[in-house]
């Protein structure tokens, strides 16, 4: 089992009080009516589905409720880090160097 | 390549069985080949056996990371069944149930294909509708399903819990007797020796590294672990690992890949006799026939290449085992494993063209993908041969993620695909 640490409630707990809510920071289109079909199938459809680190959205639903953000290594499903949502993406590469 | 028989058995046994030869050789990497399919599990070697047989394409190699069918053709529950509830998907998985039909003796290979039927369980009103209406639309596709009730359910499957105050009532299921299970190795093994028998390569243990490219931007081949390989058409049918090889090509690929888990228990007598699923509470089960118990569930909810899940899926899945079948209350389980499974948002394959020039894919099967397996190698077959898709998988395109034009299983299969 996974365990995932809330940085709301700043407690590591297990992955059964967790909801996944797939790929982080995909921003929803400021003017929806210029869109492309093109576009639109990347925002709603296109993936990045990595092999290594995942930026991914998860919500604390048997907790606080709120969404959050994490970095996890899909090939190990260690979580490397989990942040607020609205923070900016962290960087990789120093995260990997922190490792 | 030998043809197996009664008689050969008893020619064999003269010499004490020791004069059997191996059922393909384990090929070294041409130059170049016409064709090459990255990928060597059912849908990648039953495509490689359909080029050569239906199309005289021999010069083709199929390549994988590892050993032949060990990736999630040698990881699934075995099951085979076509009750899908759109026209588009009727089609397709009954064209693959056609070709599983007679698949062991046109291999000569027996891959154990047993319609030993596949029940559904409707647990509450809306189960019961919407079965019903997938038994109608199937009747109308010519598929075969039916409706029973909780007591013809109890019948035909006596392990079956229909108690009123069961934790899990079961008001009917439908019933596609056509479908059932088959030996899920020896269909990878079978279209492999009868690939390898026409003049197909079969490489192992060779990972791809990139799909390259030309400078009119045209497939040229394959960077792998043995080096480059040219090929003048490349075939992805790389399951979990799509996004990852498409993504070389510069393709981006609407997929995403989940950990599918699966267990088997101690081996027993023959106590179940057909396959029960149970959507609801997410749930499958049927009995292999060495005798264990064969289960399986929905995927883990997050994305992973781990191959192995987490054990609060499995303690799920087995509790509703266990309130369906209260036989199985004290059986042991023996091991459980992962595989990953890549997942479309519409949850309906793709199998066709990419906006790459002759290079062709066939993923997205998600969590359902050994039932299709002749029929995805033989659509797949069509459409590299040809340059163009199969009436059959022509809706099933990468396009239609662009277009809008969805099969959305998703929202009405009401199943654990």
């Amino acid at each position: 089992m996974l365990l995932i640490h809330c940085p709301y409630c700043d407690e590591t707990l297990p992955e059964l009080e967790f909801a996944y809510a797939g790929e982080a920071h995909i921003a929803r289109p400021e003017d929806p009516s210029t869109m492309s079909d093109e576009e639109w199938r990347d925002f709603l459809f296109i993936r990045s589905n990595p092999k290594g680190p995942h930026f991914e959205r998860w919500r604390h639903v048997h907790g606080c409720a709120r969404f959050f953000n994490a970095v996890r290594d899909t090939v190990s499903d260690r979580f490397l880090l989990t942040y607020k949502a609205g923070e900016p993406r962290p960087d990789l590469a120093s995260l990997e160097a922190a490792q | 390549m030998p043809r197996y028989s009664a008689f050969a058995v008893v020619k064999n046994a003269l010499t004490g069985h020791t004069r059997w030869r191996e059922q393909w050789p384990d090929a070294q990497p041409k130059k170049e080949y016409d064709v090459i399919i990255v990928g060597a599990g059912g849908h990648g070697l039953g495509a490689a056996y359909y080029l050569a047989k239906e199309h005289g394409i021999t010069n083709v190699a199929v390549i994988d990371k590892g050993w032949l069918g060990g990736g999630n053709t040698g990881r699934n529950t075995t099951i085979i069944r076509s009750n899908y509830l759109y026209d588009e998907s009727a089609k397709l998985y009954d064209h693959a149930l056609d070709l599983w039909d007679g698949l062991s003796q046109e291999l000569n290979y027996n891959v154990m294909f047993s319609r030993r039927g596949v029940m559904m369980l409707a647990h509450n009103v809306h189960d019961v509708q919407s079965f019903q209406r997938h038994v109608h639309s199937n009747r109308l596709n010519g598929v075969d399903n039916r409706w029973l009730s909780a007591e013809e359910a109890k019948a035909f499957c006596p392990p079956l819990n229909i108690s009123p105050d069961a934790r899990y009532p079961v008001m009917g299921a439908a019933l596609q007797m056509r479908a059932g299970t088959a030996r899920h190795d020896a269909v990878a093994w079978g279209y492999a020796r009868a690939a390898a028998a026409r003049g197909v390569d079969i490489i192992q243990n060779c990972p791809v590294i990139a799909i390259r490219r030309g400078p009119d931007g045209a497939v040229t081949g394959v960077d792998t672990a043995k080096g480059f390989i040219g090929a003048k058409k490349v075939a992805v049918s790389a399951a979990g690992h799509t996004s990852v090889v498409m993504e070389s090509a510069g393709v981006r690929m609407p997929l995403e890949s989940f950990p599918l888990q699966a267990l088997v228990s101690e081996p027993v007598k023959p106590v179940f006799p057909c396959v029960v699923m149970s959507n609801t509470v997410h749930a499958y089960i049927s009995q292999s026939d060495k005798g264990e118990l064969v289960i399986g569930s929905g995927t883990d909810q997050y994305t992973s290449y781990s191959q192995r899940g987490g054990l609060p899926l499995i303690e799920h899945t087995v509790a509703a085992i266990c309130e369906i079948f209260p036989i199985f209350n004290r059986m042991r389980m023996l091991r459980k494993w992962g595989g990953i499974v890549d997942v479309t948002p519409d949850r309906s394959a793709i199998i066709g063209k990419t906006p790459v020039k002759n290079l062709f894919v066939n993923c997205g099967w998600g969590t359902g993908g050994f039932k299709a397996t002749p029929g995805a190698a033989h659509t797949l077959a069509h459409t590299v041969a040809t340059g163009e898709p199969h009436p059959i998988n022509a809706p099933f395109t990468l396009d239609r993620f662009r277009t809008g034009r969805l099969i959305d299983e998703a929202a009405a299969a009401a199943v654990a695909h």
